[in-house]
C-alpha cells in the first residue's frame, strides 16, 4: 500500500466553456456550483443563528436579567433551533453531498441536475421567508417542535406559528428532493467497478441519510398540514375539546425528528470515515461493519421517537419498548467509535486541521452519547425532560458531532473546491476556539439542569444556583462566537490567497482526488475503471485512473442545459405556500397556478442540448 | 420531464432510467405521506364527539361505483401505455383521453357525496371524523386531479409528435404515478368505507 501523494500533477484552474457571472449561478445546474451556494448560504444563516444564541446567552448571564423580553426570548429559542437545524446542519451536509458524491462515485452531475438547483433555491427562499417574519415583529415563537396546542390558533393568535409551519413545509420540499435525487444519483450513476460495497463512506452515509429524508419528510409534511388546516381552516386534528389528540403532533413530530436527528449526524460520521483513514495513512478499519452500522442506525433510527415522550406517560410497556430500542442504537454508534479508533491505531497520524475536527468528533460527540444513553433510561428523564441537561446533551451531539464533522470536512474539501487550502494556521485557531468554546458553553449546562434550570424560559430566580454555570456558558458562547469568524476570514482570505493545492494534496485514496482541483465542469474526462475501494493507494490502479482522469476530454462531454426554471419554480412555489397565510381558499386556489406555469415551461424545456 | 428519456447519460448501474427510479423514489415517499393520513384517520377513528358518524353517511354502494370507474381507469392507462410503445398514436390519445374522463367520473361520484355528507351536517371543521376524513381523501382527490392534469398534456405531446415509442417511458412514468393513487384509493376504501 502506498500513498503517495500526487502534487507532481498541476492543476488546471481553469475548465472549459464554463461561463461565468451573476446570470450563471443563477441559472447554473452544476452540482459543483450549487454546493457552494449551499454552502455560503448556510453559512450565512449560522451566524444568523449564532447571533439570535449570543443574544439569548447574554439575556442569562444573570438571574432576573431583562435584556430582552419573554416575548423576544421565545422568538431567539425557536428561531434558535429552527435555523441551526434546518437552515445550517442539514443544507451544509447538503453541500457536501452535492460537491462529493459525484466526484466519489466517478459521475458526471446528479441524477437529476435540475431538480437539484431546484432544491437549493427553495431552501434559500424558504429560509429567506422563515426569516422575514422578525421584520413584522412575528418570528416564530413555539419552539421548534411546536407542540400543540400551544401552536393552535386559540393560544397562538398571531402569524408567528404560521410563518413557521409555513417555513418548514417549504423547506420540506428541498430535502425531500434532495432525497430522491441523491438516492436515484447513487444507485444509478456509479463509474465501471464502483461497486455498493466500494464506495467511500462519505457516499454511503448519503445514501442513508438520503432515505431517511424521504421517509422522515412526508410525516412531519402531513402533521404541518393538519396543523396548517386547524389554524387556517379551523380543522381539529389537535383540539381536545373536540376529540383531538395533542398527543399525536407529539408522535408525528417525532416520528420525523428523530430520524432527523441521525439526518443530521451520520453525514458527519461520513466525512470523518473518508478523513481519519486518509490522515491515518491506513485503509478504515472494518469497512462493512461501518456501512452495516450506518445502515443499522437508519433502521433502529425509525424505532426510538417516543423517548423524547417519556413524560407523556405512554404507559409502561411502550416505555419499556423505546427504553430497550434506544440502548440497542448506542451499538452501532459504538461500533463505529471504536472503527476510528482502530483505524488510527498504528497508522501515522498527519493531524492537520481536518483531522483535528475528525478526532475532536469522535471526543466531544462520545460525551454527548454518553448522556444520551442515559437519556434512554425513562426514570432518570422524568428528572431531566426539559432541563438544560438536554439542553447540554442535544449541542454536544449536533455541535460536537453534526457540525465538527462537517468543518472537518470543509478542511479536507476545500483544496479540490477552489484548488487551494484554507490556511492551516487559522484552521488550528479555528479548532483550538471550537473546542474551547462549545466544551465551556454546553458542559456547565449540565449541572445547570441538573441544579433544575429548565429551558426555554427566558430567566432563572437567583435562589437556583446556577448563575455561575450560566456565566460559563456565555464566556464559551462568544468564544465559540470568536471561532465561526476565524473560520469566515480563513474561507474569505484562502479562497483568493491561499497556498495552491495540487490534484491529491493530502495522498487520500478516493476517486474524488484523482482530478484537477478544482474540476473540470464536466469532472471526470473519461469515465475511470474503479477496482478497489482505495483506488488511489494502489500503484498500478492509480496510473491507469490517472492516465484516464487527468487527460483532456476526446470530445467535450454533454452537459446539461442551465435553466432559470428552477429558482422561477422555486419562489412560486415560495409565493403559493406564503399565500396561504391569508385564509382565504380563492387566493390560495390562485396561488397554484404560477407554480403549475412554472411546472409545465420546465418540463418543456430540454434538460440537455439539442441532438443529445 | 418529456425529454429526460432521452438523454446522453451514460448507461445506469441497474439498467433503469434515473427517471424511473427517481420516481419510484418518490412513490416510495408518497406512501408515507399517505401512511400517515392514513394512520391518522385510524387512530381517530370512533373518538369523534359529535356527528354525524360514518355509520350514518357512507353509502358503500356508492363508493364502490367509483372505486370500479377508478380502477378501470387503470386498464385504459395500460392500454394507451402499449398504444405508444406500438406506435399507435390515436389509440394512445383516445385511451389516454378515457383515463382522464374515468378521473373526472371518479371525481364526480365523489363530489356527489361530499356534498350529502355537507348537507348532513359533516364539514372538515364539525369533528375529527370530519377534518380527518376530508383532508385524507381530498388529498387524494388532489392528486387525481394532478394525474388527470399530467395525461392531458401526455395527449397533447402525442398528438404533436413529442411522444413516440421512442420514448414512451414518459407515459410509463405517469401510468406508475395513475396506478399508485388507485392503490392509495383501493386502501382508504377498504379501511375507510368497508371496514367501518
Amino acid at each position: 500500500m502506498s500513498s503517495v501523494g500526487l502534487e507532481t500533477h498541476t492543476a488546471h484552474a481553469t475548465s472549459h466553456g464554463e461561463e461565468t457571472g451573476l446570470w450563471s449561478w443563477i441559472t447554473t445546474v452544476d452540482h459543483k456550483r450549487i454546493a457552494v451556494m449551499y454552502f455560503l448560504t448556510a453559512t450565512f444563516f449560522f451566524l444568523v443563528g449564532g447571533v439570535e444564541a449570543l443574544l439569548i446567552r447574554i439575556q442569562l448571564l444573570r438571574p432576573e436579567n431583562s435584556f430582552i423580553t419573554p416575548e423576544m426570548y421565545n422568538q431567539l429559542f425557536t428561531m434558535h433551533g429552527t435555523t441551526m437545524i434546518f437552515l445550517v446542519a442539514m443544507p451544509m451536509a447538503v453541500a457536501f453531498f452535492n460537491f462529493v458524491v459525484p466526484l466519489q462515485i466517478g459521475a458526471r452531475d446528479v441524477a437529476f441536475p435540475r431538480l437539484n438547483a431546484l432544491s437549493y433555491w427553495i431552501f434559500l427562499f424558504g429560509g429567506l421567508y422563515m426569516n422575514a417574519s422578525f421584520i413584522f415583529g412575528a418570528a416564530p415563537n413555539a419552539s421548534w417542535t411546536g407542540y400543540a396546542t400551544l401552536t393552535s390558533s386559540t393560544y397562538s393568535p398571531g402569524h408567528n406559528v404560521d410563518f413557521w409551519f409555513i417555513g418548514l413545509s417549504i423547506l420540506g420540499i428541498a430535502s425531500l428532493a434532495g432525497g430522491v435525487n441523491f438516492i436515484t444519483t447513487i444507485v444509478n450513476m456509479r463509474a465501471p467497478g464502483m461497486k455498493m460495497m466500494r464506495m467511500p463512506l462519505f457516499t454511503w452515509m448519503t445514501f442513508v441519510t438520503s432515505f431517511l429524508l424521504i421517509t422522515a419528510i412526508p410525516v412531519i409534511a402531513v402533521a404541518l398540514v393538519f396543523l396548517g388546516f386547524d389554524r387556517v381552516f379551523g380543522t381539529v386534528f389537535f383540539d381536545p375539546t373536540m376529540g383531538g389528540d395533542p398527543v399525536l403532533w407529539q408522535h408525528l413530530f417525532w416520528i420525523f425528528g428523530h430520524p432527523e436527528v441521525y439526518i443530521l449526524i451520520l453525514p458527519a460520521f461520513g466525512v470523518i470515515s473518508d478523513v481519519i483513514p486518509t490522515f491515518s495513512k491506513k485503509p478504515l478499519f472494518g469497512y462493512p461493519i461501518v456501512v452495516y452500522a450506518g445502515i443499522l442506525i437508519g433502521f433502529i433510527g425509525w424505532g426510538v421517537w417516543s423517548h423524547h415522550m417519556f413524560t407523556v406517560g405512554l404507559g409502561p410497556i411502550a416505555d419499556s419498548f423505546f427504553v430497550a430500542a434506544t440502548m440497542i442504537i448506542a451499538i452501532p454508534t459504538g461500533v463505529k467509535i471504536f472503527n476510528w479508533i482502530a483505524t488510527m491505531w498504528g497508522g501515522s497520524l498527519r493531524f492537520t486541521t481536518a483531522m483535528l475536527f475528525s478526532v475532536g468528533l469522535v471526543a466531544v460527540f462520545t460525551v454527548g452519547g454518553l448522556s444520551g444513553i442515559m437519556h434512554a433510561a425513562a426514570p432518570i428523564v422524568l428528572q431531566q425532560h426539559d432541563s438544560y441537561f438536554v439542553v447540554a446533551h442535544f449541542h454536544y451531539v449536533i455541535v460536537g458531532g453534526a457540525m465538527m464533522g462537517l468543518w472537518a470536512g470543509l478542511y479536507y474539501w476545500f483544496p479540490k473546491v477552489t484548488g487551494r487550502f484554507l490556511s492551516e494556521t487559522l484552521g488550528k485557531w479555528h479548532f483550538w476556539t471550537t473546542m474551547v468554546g462549545l466544551n465551556l458553553t454546553f458542559f456547565p449546562m449540565h449541572f445547570a439542569g441538573m441544579f433544575g434550570m429548565p429551558r426555554r424560559i427566558y430567566t432563572y430566580s437567583a435562589e437556583l444556583n446556577v448563575e455561575i454555570y450560566n456565566q460559563l456558558s456565555t464566556v464559551g458562547a462568544f468564544i465559540f462566537g470568536l471561532s465561526a469568524l476565524i473560520m469566515i476570514y480563513n474561507i474569505m482570505k484562502s479562497a483568493r490567497g491561499g497556498e495552491r493545492a495540487g490534484a491529491n494534496p493530502w495522498g487520500a485514496p478516493h476517486l474524488e482526488w484523482s482530478i484537477p482541483s478544482p474540476p473540470h465542469h464536466y469532472n471526470f474526462p473519461e469515465v475511470p475503471l474503479v477496482k478497489s475501494r482505495e483506488p488511489l493507494w494502489n500503484a498500478s490502479e492509480r496510473e491507469e485512473i490517472l492516465a484516464v482522469t487527468m487527460g483532456e476530454a476526446k470530445e467535450e462531454p454533454v452537459m446539461p442545459n442551465p435553466s432559470y426554471w428552477p429558482i422561477l419554480l422555486a419562489a412560486s412555489i415560495t409565493l403559493a405556500w406564503g399565500l396561504v397565510m391569508t385564509g382565504t381558499w380563492w387566493i390560495i386556489a390562485l396561488g397554484a397556478l404560477p407554480v403549475l406555469f412554472c411546472v409545465l415551461m420546465w418540463a418543456f424545456e430540454p434538460a440537455f442540448p439539442e441532438g443529445h | 420531464m418529456a425529454h429526460a428519456a432521452t438523454t446522453a447519460h451514460p448507461p445506469t448501474n441497474t439498467g433503469i432510467s434515473n427517471w424511473k427510479l427517481g420516481f419510484w423514489t418518490f412513490i416510495g415517499s408518497e406512501c408515507l405521506f399517505f401512511g400517515t393520513l392514513i394512520s391518522t384517520y385510524m387512530v381517530y377513528k370512533g373518538k369523534a364527539v359529535t356527528g354525524p358518524y360514518p355509520s350514518e353517511l357512507f353509502d358503500v354502494l356508492h363508493t364502490t361505483m367509483s372505486t370500479t370507474i377508478l380502477l378501470f381507469s387503470s386498464l385504459a392507462m395500460v392500454i394507451a401505455l402499449h398504444a405508444v410503445q406500438h406506435g399507435k398514436k390515436s389509440r394512445a390519445i383516445l385511451f389516454l383521453g378515457l383515463v382522464i374522463l374515468m378521473g373526472g367520473g371518479f371525481l364526480y361520484l365523489e363530489g356527489e357525496s361530499y356534498l350529502k355528507y355537507i348537507g348532513y351536517g359533516l364539514t372538515i371543521t364539525s369533528s375529527t371524523f370530519g377534518s380527518t376524513y376530508f383532508v385524507l381523501t381530498g388529498t387524494h382527490k388532489l392528486h387525481v386531479i394532478i394525474g388527470m392534469i399530467w395525461m392531458a398534456i401526455l395527449a397533447l405531446q402525442i398528438g404533436r409528435g413529442k411522444i413516440t415509442a421512442r420514448n414512451a417511458e414518459t407515459v410509463e412514468i405517469a401510468g406508475l404515478y395513475w396506478h399508485f393513487v388507485d392503490i392509495i384509493w383501493i386502501v382508504i376504501f377498504t379501511l375507510v368505507y368497508l371496514i367501518q
